[in-house]
């Protein structure tokens, strides 16, 4: 259950950018997270809805932009299928991870302060 | 107030980001990898289930090679210090990172147990993260290999259900061998499984208890031990923080 985790850290960031801004209040989150980031999307959204109480997130939303996993030879780019051996057919290096590993926080909706 | 029409609405900022949401991790974990780099030690981020034998693991380890080497550990460990009495018996220097309900070790809690360490003059220094195929994977501790210890008792299928472990392994040490002929257990299955997670899939089979495959073992930490530094201090990196 380190999604809880998570949002601690997640809650904290937002806090500081919000003080920041001297924001005092937060309408959405906009998270990346990848399918090889070992974190469970609908956890992700308990924790979240759990925690944001009496934070700067409270009343917050949270968008998750979930990004499948791809991998591909790292000299001739050749996609690999999912589930297949992670080596390339053709020139038999090993695959890389183009994308799915993400844990990122991408955008905050905040409120400007009153001038 | 909203500057669009004046009607009393708060206006709401977009404020861009784009940045890892473990970034205060990271940054620890860069911090204890300078710390293992000064020391000029090979810091192993030990994983596996609850069971897998990590800890007979490390005291095979020391067995086999505590004279010639000197090996450190802590242990993460949700309630006892069972284990680093275990491995304090078998010669390693341990101590406990005692984590109460948290499911893994993260960079603050290993820095703050480095910090407290009774010895600085290790050469292989041992992270025994808490036993769990799911939440250390994606903690990382500053640790220069990451090596997961999977026991043939926990059947070949496990790479697949598993794979952000299985991915971020640098070597997987397939434990309790001696217990093969007892099961139904295929090799060659794990090995094809562990291929379709990990890109550059690494195996050893050992057994903690007679002893087989751990010259491997050593073989494979010796290549991976960084090469020796003339007049090595002890804490060469700039800290911007203050320690307890």
């Amino acid at each position: 259950m380190h999604e809880y985790s998570i949002v601690a850290s997640l809650i904290d960031r937002v806090q500081q950018e919000a003080e920041a801004r001297g924001s005092s209040r937060v309408h959405r989150l906009h998270v990346k997270i990848g399918e090889l980031a070992g974190v469970e999307l609908d956890l992700l959204k308990t924790a979240f809805d759990t925690f944001r109480e009496r934070t700067i997130c409270d009343g917050a939303e949270l968008s998750i932009h979930a990004i499948s996993a791809s991998w591909a030879c790292p000299s001739c780019k050749r996609t690999v299928e999912r589930g297949a051996i992670l080596r390339c057919d053709t020139c038999g290096r090993p695959a890389r991870l183009v994308q799915g590993d993400e844990i990122i926080l991408e955008r905050i909706e905040m409120e400007a302060p009153d001038v | 107030m909203c500057e669009t029409c004046g009607c009393g609405d708060p206006e709401i900022v977009p404020v861009e980001v784009q940045e890892r949401i473990l970034s205060d991790n990271d940054a620890q974990a860069a911090h204890n990898r300078s710390h293992f780099e000064g020391l000029g030690l090979l810091a192993i981020n030990l994983m596996g289930s609850p069971g897998a034998g990590k800890t007979a693991l490390l005291e095979a380890t020391a067995k086999a090679a505590g004279k010639e080497l000197k090996l450190g550990a802590v242990s993460g460990d949700l309630a006892t210090e069972r284990d680093a009495d275990r491995l304090n018996a078998s010669g390693i220097v341990s101590a406990t990172i005692t984590t109460g309900s948290a499911c893994h070790l993260d960079a603050r809690l290993v820095h703050h147990a480095l910090h407290h360490f009774p010895s600085s003059d290790r050469d292989i220094f041992f992270i025994e993260n808490v036993g769990n195929l799911v939440c250390p994977a994606i903690y990382d501790l500053g640790q220069a290999a990451n090596v997961v210890a999977l026991s043939v008792t926990e059947g070949e299928d496990k790479p697949l259900k598993y794979p952000v472990m299985f991915q971020r392994a640098d070597l997987v040490l397939l434990t309790k061998i001696d217990l093969i002929p007892h099961l139904d257990f295929d090799v060659s299955a794990v090995e094809d499984a562990l291929a379709r997670v990990m890109p550059n899939a690494a195996m050893l089979k050992v057994s903690a208890k007679t002893g087989e495959g751990i010259d491997a073992w050593l073989t494979w930490l010796a290549k991976h031990r960084p090469s020796p530094v003339e007049g090595r201090a002890t804490h060469t990196h700039e800290h911007s923080h203050e320690h307890q």
